[in-house]
């Protein structure tokens, strides 16, 4: 239960979509540019609402897929605008080409994103893959575990993204928080206004005294530089992330780091997991937790810049560890996040910790306390050495023989 | 950004999300991509500047005349890539542009 800690807040029911579409609201950016229908949820379509009646100064560009809402809004933002759109699902697939022009231009785009299965089989519910497979676009990925982070995601993301000269993506877990109610706090329009500030872009496409050519060939020459630089944008964002979420604690009052740690300090068992299964896994703490079972969570927000160097910090002193992935990345391997962990703990030399990767929740599939309860259960097999850790990726809740 | 003789600019000189300065198609020289030639017959021609106004490439050179009106005066042969556009823009009655095959 979410509780009030800013003095001038306001508690409210709502669901993690309306959340997104208020704090596109308070935000008020000049161009939206979305194919507001399924595969998309009802974000921009709200937002669209508030057009309609006026509510809000922005111009809504209704287009006719998403391939051309990221193309409209990368447009928007080169002009100058401060330029925001929202998807999902195969509509972030169709995205996909513009994605990569979105960070390579360096273009401060937000995204409303909520994780939904990808087709075939259709499937409109919650799971990563959609985001998962965007991890090497370019575009900061922040995750959120409830609607209340969503709607504080959200207005840091702007700020993170046009410090860092990169586009960012918010996501919350489809159905699982996009469509269900929750008591947020919102903040007062105009401090979040304040918050977020104006848009001064140092260059753009409308400013006729400073002509440029933007998105030009760039060949064997030149091109290598300008992807080194995006690369080394997205190390550097790991500190501007740090130093916005400062700024809104000092704001807000609401403490945001590049993941959260959950009894994690002197856990011997751990999972890391994405988006609201934390949630869940935070009861199972708290239930081993009074049995004096050292168990914790390490819940990334932000997966891209991945946190390589801080998390290895964190993770070096457990036992056993539980990587949960909402997405299979069918590489014949591992799934995303286990395979990042696992490469920032042996680039960092550290071997101890026992590793296991679990997939689970695809296509909405559920995730009870008893499927995480008994996951930290093989953990404590494994730290204490009755059971040798799986060597390949187990899969949860799925009926298998 | 301007680039130095016989230097190229590192990643960290480089403006980032590949910026370069206004207009450089002028250095791209496109007119080797072209497999039709256009022909612009001066005799016919009545300025109209629709063949002007419809190029993609900025390829039919106008300048002002003694009345400081705008006259066609010739085409950059160096960034026509020949898609004949003008040609058929030409109003049909005086069809001043006509395509021929590029000589090699």
């Amino acid at each position: 239960m979410i509780k009030a800690v800013y003095s001038k807040g306001k508690l409210v029911a709502k669901t993690g979509n309306e959340v997104m579409a208020e704090a596109m609201r308070q935000i008020e950016p000049d161009v939206v540019a979305a194919y507001p229908i399924t595969p998309a949820t009802e974000i921009v379509q709200i937002f669209s609402q508030f057009v309609a009646d006026g509510i809000v100064k922005s111009k809504y560009v209704a287009v006719e897929s998403e391939h051309s809402a990221m193309s409209a809004t990368i447009a928007a933002c080169a002009a100058g605008a401060r330029a925001m759109t929202g998807t999902s699902s195969q509509g972030l697939c169709l995205m996909w080409e513009m994605l990569y022009i979105a960070s390579g231009l360096r273009l401060p785009i937000v995204m409303a994103e909520v994780n939904r299965a990808i087709s075939a089989p259709i499937n409109i519910h919650g799971d990563q893959s959609d985001t998962m497979g965007a991890r090497d676009s370019g575009w900061i990925q922040i995750y959120s575990e409830n609607s209340q982070e969503a709607y504080d995601n959200m207005i840091q993301a702007v700020k993170i993204a046009e410090k860092a000269k990169l586009p960012t993506m918010v996501t919350t877990d489809g159905f699982i928080i996009s469509h269900c109610m929750e008591v947020v706090e919102l903040y007062p329009d105009q401090d979040v206004k304040e918050f977020v500030g104006e848009y001064k872009p140092e260059r753009y496409l409308l400013d006729t005294k400073k002509p440029y050519t933007l998105g030009s060939v760039d060949l064997q020459d030149y091109y290598f530089e300008h992807r080194y630089q995006l690369a080394q944008a997205m190390r550097d964002a790991k500190n501007i992330i740090l130093d916005v979420a400062k700024d809104f604690e000092h704001s807000f009052g609401r403490k945001y780091d590049l993941y959260e740690k959950y009894q994690l300090e002197d856990a011997e068992i751990v999972v890391v997991v994405i988006g609201s299964a934390a949630g869940t896994a935070k009861v199972v703490v708290d239930e081993l937790r009074a049995k004096d079972v050292k168990a914790g969570i390490l819940k990334i927000r932000v997966f891209r810049p991945f946190p390589v160097e801080q998390i290895v910090k964190d993770l070096a002193h457990v036992k056993a560890i539980a990587v949960m992935d909402r997405a299979d990345s069918c590489s014949g391997a591992y799934a995303p996040l286990y395979s990042d962990i696992i490469s920032s703990l042996y680039s960092a030399g550290i071997v101890t910790p026992k590793v296991e990767n679990y997939v689970y929740g695809l296509g909405g599939r559920e995730i009870n306390i008893e499927h995480i309860m008994q996951i930290y259960d093989n953990l404590r097999k494994i730290a204490s050495g009755l059971q040798k850790p799986s060597s390949q990726v187990e899969y949860v809740n799925v009926r298998k023989k | 950004m301007k680039k130095e003789e016989n230097r190229k600019l590192t990643v960290q000189e480089l403006p980032v999300g590949d910026i370069v300065e206004a207009g450089t198609a002028v250095n791209f020289l496109t007119g080797s991509w072209r497999s039709q030639r256009l022909v612009w017959d001066k005799d016919k021609c009545i300025h109209c500047l629709t063949c002007w106004i419809s190029c993609p490439d900025n390829s039919i050179k106008i300048a002002p005349d003694e009345k400081k009106t705008a006259v066609v005066t010739g085409i950059d042969y160096d960034h026509c890539k020949g898609c004949g556009i003008c040609a058929s823009e030409c109003p049909v009655k005086i069809g001043a542009i006509t395509m021929e095959q590029e000589k090699k």
